[in-house]
């Protein structure tokens, strides 16, 4: 029964990963830059559906600022494509790259002056609550992190497969002139899908923070997805979701049954495992370039 | 404006292009020698920080502005140089020898990491040094008996042939100390650009796979390019440590290995000035914030207040500014106004416009 526990939360801690690698791959997947603020998008997410719902700021109800939330971070995540990297177009990978860093930075300082530094925790209705399936107690968050991480990942993969525009935004991701030339309106298809990874992002800022308190600097938490996002396959939807899954429960079974200080480091060993044996994640995308 | 015409290809790698350059540098070096007279000992201090950093940078510089390979783990070859370092002297070496053997530790793990990882492109690499500057935080905590965890240990003072060097006590020798260092390298690194190495650097950089067809031993090359660039960089690791007199694995962290990245990016990618101006930024940045800080007080007459995060923020702002509107960074901009003047009045806007490629992904067939 322990080890169920620990495989539930572990799993529930695998979904936060597993969605914030989501964010990456999405816009990975479509415009083949890498957004390192994904983290901090994802802070910001659930800041903004704090600074909505709790008493302090705005007192909304829990239901309404949910997607509020998730419109915020949508918009922003257009606004930011359109005003700022939609310059980059046609520039290095590597300065992408290092933008989305620089932008991590701004977004942790700008939520530290609004929110404070102190860890606060949301005021939100699933917090702390119990399921019961037969003898076994979980979480009511933990259970309804795992459900909403299902659903969502199911419905991108329908979307990308089967819309209009989920099988326009992969053909522009393979190959952007050719997609414009055949009438896909590149640019706003790069926007649109910006903003989707800002939505995943809250998503999942909000489902960590109903499981305990946040802060500016949890954006560092990317860092981690990051590394499920490679374990898992770096350009498949997928592949992100079991890195993110397999890195959630390593931790917790890696916290139990290893002396102290080693737990943390088993991602990032695992990391340097796969990228050793199988350097392009475990469900790879990978063709040779041709010249 | 001044035109080389170039009689022979050795022209093509000298070391100064022509007789002024190089008395340029000769001024410049003159005057760094001379500085401790002209600045007070809390100058000093900030200049002696400015030189460790723009080492550093020159590390990174052979990796990312030389080879084009993106790491932002570099915080552990810092960590890896000045531990190897300041642990050799504490076990009777002294610092003449453990000085070039830390930043040789440095640059044999970089080379033996960089191996693996070495068929990685672009984003994965950037990815696996990443997790690698991680694991070496942590690894030094678990390594306590070795390394004191997080109490952290003390550097001793640097002792050469009997001459004392401390950083408080006299940083006029120290200073000279990393002058000379930064000299050493900034001739290494000129040279291997004019040899053959630092030629196949910048094949690899512009494309591995003509870099490839002209023979060029393409993971070779990256894990060299990874060691000496580490090698570089514990160095500066080493003299990081002796300037702060005291360090634990926080003082090598996450956020230094993505802050010397971006110091290089403002600098200016692919030169040695860029290293030089981009520590120039970083170094006096805390200074020009901490100086902004009481102007802005003494204008509202109120206290002063600290703001967490602040200069990282405006670090990131800088970046931002420099990525959008001057991706050339500091130096860039510099090449550009020395143009303008030279050319006066025949210059155009368009004369450093970059090519831009679209997109093809490297995932599909």
């Amino acid at each position: 029964m322990d080890v169920l526990q620990l495989v539930v939360s572990g799993l529930a801690n695998g979904c936060v990963y597993g969605l914030i690698a989501l964010g990456f791959v999405l816009i990975y997947k479509a415009t083949e830059a890498v957004n390192f603020a994904q983290g901090d998008f994802m802070m910001l997410g659930a800041f903004l559906c704090l600074g909505f719902t709790n008493e302090a700021f705005l007192g909304l109800p829990f239901w309404l600022s949910v997607p509020l939330a998730i419109l915020a971070m949508g918009v922003f995540g257009y606004a930011l494509d359109a005003l700022v990297i939609r310059k980059m177009f046609g520039q290095p990978q590597v300065a992408v790259v290092i933008l989305t860093i620089a932008l991590g930075f701004v977004l942790r300082f700008l939520a530290g002056v609004i929110w404070g530094h102190q860890p606060v925790s949301l005021e939100s209705p699933i917090a702390g609550q119990d399921v019961r399936f037969g003898g076994l107690v979980l979480g009511m968050d933990e259970v309804t992190i795992i459900v909403v991480t299902v659903l969502l990942t199911g419905g991108l993969y329908f979307y990308f497969n089967s819309t209009r525009l989920g099988v326009a935004m992969q053909a522009s991701s393979q190959n952007q002139l050719a997609a414009y030339y055949m009438g896909i309106p590149v640019k706003r298809l790069n926007s649109l899908i910006w903003a989707l990874a800002g939505m995943v992002a809250a998503v999942a800022g909000i489902l960590y923070a109903s499981k305990g308190s946040i802060e500016p600097s949890m954006g560092l938490l990317g860092i981690k997805a990051f590394a499920a996002a490679v374990i898992g396959g770096f350009g498949s939807l997928p592949g992100a979701l079991l890195g993110g899954l397999i890195v959630g429960l390593i931790e917790p079974f890696a916290g139990r049954y290893m002396p102290s200080g080693y737990s943390q480091i088993m991602p990032y060993l695992l990391l340097f495992l796969i990228l050793i044996v199988r350097p392009h994640g475990i469900l790879a995308q990978y063709h040779s370039k041709k010249v | 404006m001044r035109t080389v015409f170039k009689t022979s290809y050795d022209a093509d790698i000298r070391m100064f292009k022509h007789g002024a350059q190089a008395g340029w540098y000769a001024l410049l070096l003159v005057l760094a020698v001379v500085l401790p007279w002209l600045f007070n000992t809390y100058w000093l201090g900030e200049a002696t920080n400015m030189l460790i950093w723009a080492i550093a940078g020159m590390g990174l510089m052979i990796l990312v502005g030389q080879t084009g390979q993106a790491s932002l783990g570099h915080a552990a070859f810092l960590a890896i140089g000045c531990y190897a370092n300041v642990l050799l002297q504490m076990h009777g070496l002294p610092f003449v020898l453990a000085f070039p053997l830390g930043g040789l530790i440095a640059g044999l793990a970089g080379f033996f990491i960089a191996f693996p990882m070495a068929r990685l492109h672009g984003i994965y690499l950037a990815i696996g040094t990443l997790a690698l500057a991680i694991l070496i935080d942590d690894l030094i905590v678990i390594a306590e008996p070795l390394t004191a965890g997080v109490v952290g240990l003390f550097a001793p003072d640097i002792s050469i042939f009997g001459l004392d060097i401390n950083r408080y006590g006299n940083p006029w020798l120290f200073y000279w100390l990393v002058l000379f260092v930064t000299v050493l390298i900034v001739l290494a690194y000129r040279n291997i650009l004019r040899s053959p190495l630092g030629r196949s650097f910048a094949a690899v950089r512009d494309s591995e796979v003509s870099a490839r067809a002209m023979g060029v031993n393409v993971a070779l090359t990256k894990a060299t390019a990874f060691g000496v660039s580490a090698g570089i960089t514990g160095l500066a690791g080493a003299l990081m440590g002796h300037f702060a007199g005291i360090f634990n694995n926080e003082t090598f962290n996450i956020i230094i290995s993505i802050q010397l990245l971006l110091m290089i990016v403002i600098g200016g990618l692919g030169s040695i000035h860029g290293a030089f101006f981009g520590a120039a930024v970083v170094a006096l940045l805390p200074q020009a914030i901490a100086i902004g800080r009481d102007v802005v007080t003494g204008w509202l007459g109120s206290s002063s207040v600290a703001i967490p995060g602040l200069e990282s923020a405006i670090f990131g702002f800088i970046l931002i500014a420099f990525i959008l509107f001057e991706p050339l960074g500091i130096y860039g901009r510099w090449i550009k106004i020395r143009t303008y003047f030279e050319l006066f009045p025949f210059y155009r806007k368009d004369m450093f416009r970059r090519q831009r490629s679209y997109l093809k992904t490297e995932r599909m067939r």
